[in-house]
């Protein structure tokens, strides 16, 4: 890993316990649609899951060509969802 | 180059970035599993948008079958776990070889890797008990991979409410539910086992340095992984 300012973990917690209350909270508590739910709560998912990687995982901090490891394989997961979902559709 | 120098040279360590990847080997290896496993995971959460939303039956509502708050608890056990493995890490990088440790004019002590990793351990060992226990209540009120088991509570409320408890469906969500968490609890279970080998080998007889602690980042990558597929499958299977 290369030489870099270490975040603040404590807070990177904080953000990932706030944004799951917010998560069950939407989803048990509120009484939006069911299309927008599953929007907020897919957009949640991905921001936490983002926090993960960005920070636990160091991959801010990491050289282009090992962040390319991980986003490669990105869309080529949502190409085999799309290929499958399309094939339902057909 | 006799055979005894050549045997000599491979006993030594390797660099600690080697040229080319600009990693070493045990990292750049990790990210490109880690990389194989995001496909691995696309397909079984991927079978599992399809099925769901391909069919014109209504789908169980996670909560009404599923122990969400219990769930809730784990998902904080799993985060907690992901941040102690991060502090071991740091703590390692800073040469806190020890578990704690005392310092001047602070009420708490100051953790150490033997701490965090011990942290660490105990929440996903914790994670996975909750786990067995979650499997084992669900099985004996009758959701089983194959569906609601005949005469079983859920099958009762199933006939009562066909479509709160998604009866034309049952056997879909048990078998991609079992499916999707149990390789998620196999993965952490590989996790807990992982670091317990280190924790014996490696953490406690100091065998780690801040100049060369490839294991603890190693594994540390793995873990957080774990962490972020359940983030997705927590969202996926228990709230939508």
């Amino acid at each position: 890993m290369s030489e870099h300012v270490r975040p603040n973990y404590i807070l990177i917690w904080a953000y990932l316990f706030f944004l799951t209350v917010i998560e069950v909270a939407a989803a048990f508590l509120s009484h939006i649609p069911k299309h927008w739910l599953i929007l907020i709560l897919v957009v949640l998912a991905v921001v936490k899951a983002l926090l993960v990687a960005m920070y636990f995982m160091h991959l801010k901090f990491e050289r282009w060509r090992l962040r390319l490891i991980f986003i490669i394989p990105l869309p080529l997961a949502a190409i085999l969802v799309l290929a499958t979902i399309t094939e339902k559709i057909w | 180059m006799t055979h005894a120098t050549a045997t000599a040279n491979m006993m030594h360590p390797p660099a600690p970035a080697e040229p080319g990847s600009g990693v070493y080997s045990n990292k750049l290896g990790m990210w490109v599993f880690l990389a194989s496993d995001v496909m691995f995971f696309t397909a079984l959460i991927g079978s599992y948008i399809i099925l769901r939303f391909g069919l014109s039956e209504p789908w169980a509502a996670p909560g009404a079958v599923l122990n969400v708050p219990l769930t809730g608890i784990n998902t904080f056990l799993l985060i907690c776990s992901s941040v102690s493995m991060v502090k071991a890490y740091a703590a390692i990088a800073d040469g806190k070889k020890y578990f704690l440790r005392s310092v001047p004019g602070k009420m708490l002590q100051d953790g150490g890797l033997k701490f965090w990793m011990l942290v660490t351990i105990l929440c996903g060992a914790a994670f996975v008990g909750v786990q067995v226990f979650e499997y084992f209540k669900l099985v004996q009120h009758g959701l089983t991979p194959a569906g609601f088991r005949e005469g079983s509570h859920y099958a009762e409320l199933a006939l009562a409410d066909p479509v709160k408890y998604g009866a034309a469906t049952a056997g879909l969500f048990g078998s991609t539910f079992f499916t999707m968490t149990g390789f998620h609890g196999f993965h952490v279970t590989c996790g807990v086992v992982s670091m317990l080998y280190l924790y014996f080998t490696k953490v406690l007889p100091e065998k780690y340095s801040p100049t060369d602690f490839r294991g603890i980042e190693t594994i540390g990558l793995y873990w957080h992984f774990v962490d972020l597929v359940w983030i997705i499958l927590f969202t996926i299977v228990y709230l939508i």
